[in-house]
């Protein structure tokens, strides 16, 4: 039996995980970054500079939640591995793509965002709700690749 | 792709932001009766260590020092701030020139900016010893005509003229290479208004045209030919010729009080920096920053000298710049 299907499959889970990873990990460093300047001359913001530095850490989880998803789906996490055509398996891996892409540029711009707002944050901290404001916006993008990925994946007909 | 090497010292910029002197600390100031007053509210906000003593010039040149080690904490390439240290590396150049020619062997203490990029004593030597290739390539040529013109002449204004125009234009060519736009206009800024007082001093000194066309460095905001034509013809000619130019305000600055004139130069850069507020991954805050505690430390020195030698507010406020934050 060809096992192309499930490669395909498994390519998509894994490019999920380490695109949407890869995002999170360049935006979490870009804001920690800020962050640091911020805490080394003024320690009593660390609370709210580090909420700002997580933002962009969610879509590594957003990754993490469709590569679960795609495994659960495929079978390889309940021990009955489906049979996938290769047709099949590509379809899984164009499912896994929006969350992936989409998290690799949205992390790395949700960082830069939280390290500007950051810099707000170190002026002006009565305006930390605002500040928060701006990276979240970013967030809605990859909510929305996260959306359509979990969408395409559970409604695959295998 | 956007370069995000200076988030990290953006950020603690806007945090070292929050501690410079806004407007209404330089009312504070200006409200105090004596210089002692002053010194307590700088000594109170941070200015100087611990065990700085309760002077002027103690505590400013403390803050200045402050400066330069704070740029040096944030990890940067210090190379881009080079056009900074230009106005301080040319005019070592001068003293070591005039050092040269008139003493043989050691030093006029007190008249050299330390913390150059060529050290005083190495400058004396490089100028002692005539081997001018050891300097900068921009610094080499002015260092050789300004020593030899000196020695010749004996005219120590047109060796200073030699040496302030090749660090303008020094000062220019750096601008035109950076990368940063902000050191582009900086270097703009400084070439132009630096053309502009030139102009305004050889009027008030009935200096010839071709006195001031070697004295003055080409930029791209002003025609120095023009500039020094009208500066030729009159005081009226160089506030007219400014109108048409982006430096109008300049020109109402000029007709008002020279010192009016020498805070408008000042105020001008501070607007020129106000853009940077809002950058959060280039070098601009840093270079904003540098020159805003610069002009803090102007502006408190301005106020103490005012205090000390019992000048009334209103003079002391007409020379007061306005501050970046």
């Amino acid at each position: 039996m060809s096992q192309l299907g499930i490669v395909y499959a498994l390519l998509g889970a894994a490019l999920a995980v380490l695109l949407a990873g890869a995002g999170s990990s360049i935006g979490v460093g870009i804001a920690g970054q800020a962050a640091s300047g911020v805490v080394s001359e003024d320690p009593s913001k660390f609370a709210k500079v580090l909420i700002m530095q997580l933002l962009p850490g969610t879509q590594g989880i957003y990754g993490l939640l469709v590569g679960f998803i795609t495994l659960s789906k495929i079978g390889l996490l309940g021990g009955g591995m489906v049979d996938l055509t290769p047709q099949q398996g590509l379809l899984v891996l164009a499912a896994c793509l929006p969350i992936g892409i989409v998290g690799l540029i949205s992390g790395k711009y949700q960082g830069m965002t939280s390290a500007a707002a950051i810099g707000i944050i170190a002026k002006k901290p009565e305006q930390f709700g605002k500040a928060m404001l701006f990276p979240a916006m970013v967030e809605t993008y990859a909510i929305l690749a996260l959306l359509i990925s979990i969408l395409a994946v559970t409604n695959l007909q295998f | 792709m956007f370069d995000t090497k200076y988030t990290y010292a953006v950020a603690r910029i806007r945090a070292l932001e929050t501690g410079l002197f806004t407007s209404s600390v330089i009312e504070q100031l200006l409200a105090c009766d004596t210089e002692q007053q002053c010194l307590q509210i700088i000594q109170e906000k941070g200015w100087g260590d611990a065990d700085t003593p309760l002077n002027a010039d103690a505590i400013l040149a403390r803050e200045q020092e402050k400066i330069w080690e704070t740029i040096g904490e944030l990890g940067v390439d210090m190379s881009v701030f080079d056009v900074l240290s230009y106005p301080n590396l040319f005019h070592n150049l001068k003293a070591a020139v005039k050092d040269a020619c008139t003493q043989e062997n050691g030093r006029t203490m007190n008249i050299y900016y330390e913390d150059t990029a060529v050290s005083p004593d190495e400058m004396l030597d490089i100028i002692r010893s005539k081997d001018f290739s050891r300097l900068p390539e921009n610094m080499a040529g002015a260092a050789r005509d300004a020593y030899e013109t000196l020695l010749h002449t004996g005219d120590g204004q047109l060796c200073d003229v030699i040496i302030d125009k090749a660090a303008l234009e020094a000062i220019y060519e750096a601008g035109k290479a950076a990368r940063d736009s902000i050191i582009r206009d900086y270097a703009e800024s400084v070439v132009a208004v630096a053309d502009i007082k030139i102009a305004v001093r050889s009027q008030k000194t009935a200096k010839s045209i071709d006195f001031m066309k070697r004295a003055m460095a080409p930029c791209q905001s002003l025609n120095v030919d023009q500039l020094a034509r009208a500066a030729a013809s009159g005081m009226d000619a160089i506030v007219e010729y400014l109108s048409g130019t982006v430096y109008a305000e300049g020109a109402s600055a000029i007709a008002q009080s020279p010192s009016a004139f020498e805070r408008w130069c000042d105020n001008r850069m501070m607007q020129t920096m106000q853009s940077q507020k809002y950058e959060s991954f280039s070098v601009g805050p840093l270079v904003a920053y540098i020159l805003a505690r610069e002009n803090e430390i102007k502006t408190v020195r301005i106020i103490l000298s005012g205090k000390q030698n019992g000048f009334s507010n209103d003079s002391i406020r007409e020379r007061v710049r306005d501050m970046y934050v």
